[in-house]
């Protein structure tokens, strides 16, 4: 903590990591970049940015609950002491346990958890309830990149540093929108490319993204056909000899079955270049591009992770590193960009069904020993457990009859959603912890267990390149929220575990996993009694964090593991900088024989096909301001601006062909479900593509659940969920009328067909779309707007056209106001919202209120484009008109694009469309 | 120019004189057509002008905002006797044409003149009608309809308290307004369930009601009148400036039909107007419900004689506002003149309100019907009320209520038959709004 009062801490989303200062002004809580953290060096992105907008009272869950009877019956819940919750649950799971087995109880954790909370749950489940049926949504996430690391590393290391990034000459960036995704990493790149204009920057990506703004090539490859793209690589690399024989001699083994299977599925570039439905000089200048660059670092995300061939598509890039030697070494080697704040903690801990702790093997007998001596654990798993999409189809079948689930919300993020929401309906018991009281999930819990959120809770994550962060709390807690690893240890408490669940703080969790790095690591320092288990060696090693005080760990600066016991003076001095320990820069890997593995990889097809029923492929993720299913995010007006509504990407004679219409709702149907969204024809998508994103839910939308739609298909390998490629049929969604309302309260949303709800300042918006028809609209918008009859209300109704407008105005300050029209060519929301911040509307004001906009237009900026400086589109446009022909014209202007970078792709492009002779 | 005379009628002066032309009735519609035809021609005919009131032309629109005391008798005067003088018309004020010789071309005042004829203006104007009920004709009921109404009422308003008017049209509100401000009591009488049913739908009628009601009248809907009470004769009631029959019996109340009753110390009738037509007719000349003329306002059965203004029936309609009198008098001058190349054609109506402080616009049919469509806009708050109703993506009626600004551009678009299609959606906001989007 520093001297001025600044809280430390680390940002929550996306895995990048970036630190974050926290000041508790008088005036709210001040959050900004922090300037000494290595990730971010004071930047934030706009999320980041706009932590302190989400840190509001608003939904919160803040007490124990219990459910008396029905799932459908919300009102049941009932607020209880923790007392009673926590015996429910212990009492519950045991007698589960107890009547059926320890593998008919489940944990569904998350990559929000902190690693202390995810330690002491998997401590709790494989070592105390016996089973391995634990799994994490970081499972949806990076299942794929861990198992790639597995096989041809021998343990899960991600290889490259941020730092890395900045040295390389060509970065390739797989299946990942990094601009929108990882803002800061993104930056940190265009900065390097700026710096060293010779850098390549290569995008593979069926979507023209943001991230393309910056690339030198493009390849937007048929979806799912990345494998064709890298064993192509493979074999063209071989074929002209780029090869580094003696790395590949003394440090691999399995090329030539692997060479021969690349050379017999994608030999020539034609054939390539064909499967993956790109131009063939394309490929081939990507091809010499990535031949002739010594330090290539290969980075990939979701859109090589979330396949049915995933983990195939990180070993075929993997491949392509270790025939050219490029790992190990300064600005190369492949890397796992992670989506969630601490999936690697996670992984770290081995918080999931496949893994045992820390780098430790379910199925070695004698890791098994090593940890349950460690834990002095009654019993130990033995095998895998249920992975995520097969956890909840245990659930649906019956064999798992009790679930805890944490920090996630897997009813709107698993694929085929709708069956969560039956699983977890017929579940006997489902226990659910987490800051929000209502999510789609927590509509299904027996128990509610109000756990910390930001800024309440305490303890460490690991971002993308293992720097382990704190997040530290500067808030106190709400209700009676509680950390999680608390509500676990007080269960393995209840069942009789007091020694070994009987922690003070999350300091000596923390201690405990640094202790069970080093456990029987032969390369650690720290020599444990039972240090004779043979193949315990590992990397991750945090021995040298290990017996900090809690001053220590509350002190503890940003590190990248390995922290071998032998630095341990070193760790938490910033004047003694840790030397950055580079895995693999001696060739050796943590496989039996230390050698790294080719893994041959069969090229495959996604699991199910286009066909003239769902003619086209539903791709799915994240947008810029948004953040998995916006309990958090869905809070700040400034996030909510850029895209407030779920909707629909598509090419535009996909959607001539499929007969809807830009701005027009249509229906997204797949053979597992369907949802209702905006029509979009942003550019971005190829033919026969269609984008969703993943964020709305039932909380912010009636029918937006993506993972409904997502076929339940998993990798065979990682059992990460193929979200990118579902086939999809889009039709016209008609509707009767379009219409939108702004109050200050939450409007209940009755006969409306299709709503979502965007969080203003000061307001809540609500899109809406009906199909009953109403008659008295009057009478409708005034009951739906709670007006009482004598109402300051304004009112203009075209009946004929179907036009209906109202606004109360209570005491001169704007209420409510609602605008309805048979089409979706309501006017501008964005004037109307700035009503919201007057405490006095005046007469200009009032005018204007019914039409949507000022008497003089000038005072209408548009949608905002620029989120972290709230620069709307009418704006830019003056500005651009008015001269300024660049993003660094406009941002010296108007500071749009100085801060977090991410909307310069925008500004570009409407630079050049405002530029366009008409 | 060389007009068939008929020889019957030259004089027997050896020059031969101008023709004649005769206008009966020196009211606003005569008088604007001897303006344009001077405009035309200013020494064609030989003008001589009858008219009923002893006084030159005013504009009757006015009278209102003279009883209201806002202008004087002065400020409403169109042409003074001297203008007459100075375009060499002869002008007999105060003395009523009584009888039309159309064999002789010849027309009888009241006081025994004959005047010869070449052409004949009828401008004949209209007569307040008067409710026939018992006491309808006792002294203190007036009708709201010229110079001399409006003497009687702020004579009365001198002397008396209570004044009831019966009628809730714009004529009966600006009189109830004006009498209102000269300090009496006043309560509007309206038989109809909401005022000014003819140039307001409902929601702005309310409004205009609450508005008047709290001015301070007192307004009384679907009250029909039974009988006027007057004093008996030996009422010890000062009777004062109540015109003639000051001596006798007054008004002294009103007894509806529901049994109620209310004093009244004055009476305006302003339930509407008939077409003053008895001259017509006794002259033997097509009458409907007024004296039909064509296109040109030539009468259909003499063509010496035209028609303007409120006596006149055209195509079935019958007129009470001024702008299509207006245009009548500007196409019956160059009949008259002998151009002949105008027809007179009916266009739409707007009306205003004459009651300072209450902004009140209505043109056209706001009603509706079947095939229209009504654009509503209101902020009762702020006291307005739009309402626009359209009629194949034209503008068909209009009620503006309080916000009364763009009436005229409305009325505009109306006239011209504009497509309002392109932006119907901002009409109702106004002129700057529609043209901003243009």
């Amino acid at each position: 903590m520093s001297a001025r009062g600044a809280v430390k801490t680390t940002c929550p989303y996306c895995g990048t990591g970036c630190g974050v200062d926290v000041r508790l002004a008088p005036s709210g809580i001040e959050v900004a970049g922090d300037a000494q953290h290595p990730t971010n060096a004071g930047r934030l992105c706009v999320k980041g940015a706009a932590l302190g907008e989400t840190l509001v009272p608003d939904g919160r869950l803040l007490y124990p609950q219990i459910r008396e009877s029905g799932i459908e019956n919300r009102e049941s819940l009932k607020r209880v002491t923790w007392d009673t919750a926590l015996d429910v649950v212990a009492s519950g799971f045991q007698r589960i346990i107890e009547e059926h087995g320890p593998d008919a109880v489940a944990w569904y954790v998350s990559g929000q958890l902190l690693t202390e909370d995810y330690y002491v749950a998997n401590k709790l489940v494989k070592g105390f309830v016996g089973t391995a049926n634990i799994d994490t949504n970081s499972r949806l996430c990076m299942s794929s990149a861990v198992a790639g690391h597995k096989r041809a590393f021998g343990e899960d290391i991600v290889p490259v540093s941020y730092a890395d990034l900045e040295l390389a000459d060509l970065i390739v960036l797989v299946g990942s929108n990094t601009a929108w995704c990882h803002p800061i990493l993104y930056q940190r790149i265009v900065k390097a490319k700026q710096r060293r204009p010779e850098m390549k920057v290569v995008v593979v990506d069926p979507r023209r993204t943001a991230t393309t703004d910056a690339a030198d090539l493009h390849l937007p490859i048929r979806a799912g056909t990345d494998v064709w793209l890298f064993n192509g690589l493979l074999s063209f690399l071989h074929q002209h000899g780029i090869v580094d024989t003696a790395f590949v001699d003394a440090h691999t083994t399995g090329l030539p079955r692997t060479l021969a299977i690349a050379d017999n599925t994608a030999g020539n570039l034609r054939g390539v270049a064909k499967q993956c439905g790109i131009d063939e000089t394309l490929l081939g200048e990507f091809y010499r591009l990535f031949a002739r660059s010594e330090k290539a670092i290969t980075a990939f995300s979701m859109g090589v992770n979330q396949s049915s061939a995933g983990t195939d598509k990180v070993n075929s890039i993997i491949n392509c590193h270790l025939l050219t030697g490029r790992i190990g070494k300064p600005g190369a080697g492949p890397f796992s960009i992670t989506g969630q704040p601490n999936a690697m903690g996670g992984r770290e801990v081995g918080g999931l069904a496949n893994m045992l702790a820390a780098h430790l093997d379910l199925d070695n007998a004698d890791h098994r020993a090593l940890v349950q001596h460690f834990w002095q654990s009654p019993k130990i798993a033995e095998r895998p457990g249920y992975k995520a999409v097969d956890l909840f189809e245990a659930i649906d079948a019956g064999q798992v009859k009790a679930v805890w689930i944490m920090a996630t919300n897997p009813v709107v993020s698993l694929p085929d959603a709708d069956k969560v929401k039956r699983a977890l309906a017929r579940c006997e018991l489902v226990v659910v912890s987490d800051v929000m009281e209502r999510t789609d999930t927590t509509a299904f819990a027996h128990v509610l267990l109000p756990a910390l959120a930001w800024g309440e809770k305490d303890g460490t994550v690991t971002n993308s390149e293992r720097r382990i962060s704190r997040q530290r709390a500067f808030l106190p807690p709400p209700g009676e929220a509680k950390p999680d690893w608390w509500m676990l240890a007080e269960v393995g408490r209840r069942w009789g575990y007091t020694a070994q669940f009987s922690y003070s703080g999350a300091h000596e969790i923390f201690d405990e996993h640094a202790r069970l790095t080093a456990a029987g690591n032969r390369e650690s320092g720290i020599v444990e009694e039972q240090d004779a288990a043979p193949h315990a060696l590992r990397y991750l090693n945090l021995g040298g964090l290990a017996g900090m005080t809690r001053e220590q760990y509350d002190a503890l600066a940003p590190v990248r593991w390995p922290v071998p016991s032998q630095n341990a003076l070193a760790f938490n001095d910033s004047r003694f900088p840790l030397p950055d320990s580079r895995p693999f820069s001696d060739g050796r890997f943590y496989t039996p024989d230390r050698r790294a593995r080719f893994v041959p990889t069969m090229p495959r097809l996604p699991a199910h096909a286009r066909d003239d029923d769902f003619p086209l492929v539903l791709n799915t993720g994240r947008v810029r301001d948004h953040w998995h299913t916006m309990t958090r995010t869905g809070l700040s007006p400034r996030l909510a601006a850029h895209i407030d509504e779920p909707y629909v990407d598509l090419h535009p004679q996909d959607a001539l062909l499929c007969g809807v219409r830009e701005g027009d709702l249509a229906r997204v149907t797949t053979r597992w479900g369907s949802l209702v969204a905006r029509v979009r024809s942003s550019g971005e998508m190829p033919r026969r593509n269609v984008f969703v994103p993943i964020h709305w839910n039932g909380q912010y939308a009636s029918d937006a659940r993506v993972g409904s739609l997502v076929n339940p298909v998993v990798d065979p390998v990682s059992g990460e969920p193929e979200f990118k490629h579902t086939p999809v049929r889009v039709e016209h969604f008609a509707v009767l009328w379009h219409g939108f309302v702004l109050s200050r309260r939450p409007v209940p949303m009755r006969d409306v067909t299709w709503w979502t709800r965007v969080t203003g300042a000061r307001f809540l918006r609500y899109e809406l779309a009906g199909r009953v028809t109403v008659s008295d609209w009057s009478g409708f918008a005034r009951s739906a707007l709670g007006a009482p009859a004598d109402a300051d209300w304004l009112e203009y109704e075209d009946r004929s056209a179907g036009l209906y407008r109202a606004a109360h105005v209570v005491e001169d300050r704007i209420e409510a106001c609602v605008f309805v029209s048979p089409r979706a060519d309501l006017p501008s929301r964005a004037w109307l919202s700035g009503l919201f911040a007057k405490d006095r509307l005046e007469d200009r004001d009032r005018l204007g209120l019914l039409i949507g906009e000022p008497p003089d237009r000038g005072a209408d900026t548009g949608p905002t484009i620029c989120s972290c400086f709230g620069v709307g589109r009418n704006t830019l446009i003056d500005a651009i008109r008015g001269g300024c022909h660049s993003a660094d014209a406009l941002g010296r202007k108007l500071r749009c694009g100085t801060n977090c970078g991410s909307c310069i792709p925008e500004l570009k492009n409407l630079i050049a469309t405002a530029l366009e002779p008409a | 120019m060389n007009l068939p005379v008929p020889d019957a009628v030259l004089p027997v002066t050896k020059a031969r004189p101008r023709p004649r032309l005769v206008v009966v009735g020196n009211g606003m519609a005569g008088m604007r057509t001897v303006e344009e035809l001077l405009k035309l021609d200013a020494a064609l005919y030989d003008i001589t002008v009858f008219g009923a009131e002893p006084h030159g032309n005013y504009n009757r629109i006015l009278l209102s905002p003279v009883l209201a005391g806002e202008k004087t008798v002065e400020d409403i005067m169109i042409h003074t006797r001297e203008w007459y003088a100075a375009h060499g018309i002869t002008l007999h004020a105060g003395d009523p044409v009584v009888a039309i010789d159309r064999r002789r071309c010849v027309v009888k005042s009241k006081s025994g003149r004959e005047v010869g004829y070449d052409r004949l203006l009828l401008a004949t104007g209209s007569k307040p009608f008067m409710i026939p009920v018992p006491g309808a004709d006792l002294p203190g009921v007036i009708a709201f309809r010229d110079l001399q109404d409006v003497e009687t009422m702020l004579a009365a308003a001198r002397d008396h308290r209570k004044a009831v008017v019966i009628g809730g049209g714009l004529l009966g509100l600006e009189a109830a307004n004006g009498l209102l401000r000269q300090g009496m009591d006043v309560t509007v009488v309206h038989v109809m369930d909401s005022l000014m049913e003819r140039q307001l739908d409902k929601p702005a009628a309310a409004l205009l009601k609450q508005a008047l009601e709290k001015r301070g009248l007192t307004i009384r809907l679907e009250t029909n009148t039974a009988e006027i009470l007057g004093t008996s004769s030996d009422s010890p009631l000062p009777q004062a400036g109540a015109g003639p029959g000051a001596r006798g019996p007054r008004v002294r109340g009103l007894r509806f039909k529901d049994g109620s009753e209310i004093e009244a110390d004055l009476v305006v009738m302003a339930v509407g107007i008939r077409p003053n037509i008895d001259l017509a007719q006794a002259a033997g000349l097509h009458c409907e419900r007024a004296l039909v003329v064509d296109d040109t306002l030539q009468t259909l059965s003499d063509p010496r004689i035209y028609a303007v203004g409120e006596c006149v029936q055209h195509r079935k309609a019958t007129f009470g506002l001024v702008a299509p009198i207006w245009d009548q008098a500007r196409v019956c001058a160059t009949h008259l003149a002998g151009h002949g190349h105008r027809r007179y054609v009916q266009t739409a109506t707007s009306t205003k309100l004459k009651v300072t402080g209450i902004d009140l616009f209505s043109a056209g049919d706001f009603i509706g019907g079947p095939h229209t469509e009504d654009l509503v806009f209101s902020d009762p708050r702020r006291g307005a009320y739009k309402r626009l109703v359209l009629k194949d993506n034209r503008i068909h009626g209009v009620v503006l209520y309080g916000d009364v600004a763009d009436g005229p551009w409305y009325f505009e678009l109306m006239q011209k038959r504009a497509d309002v299609s392109a932006f119907r959606n901002r009409l109702v906001f106004g002129r700057s709004y529609c043209e901003a989007a243009a």
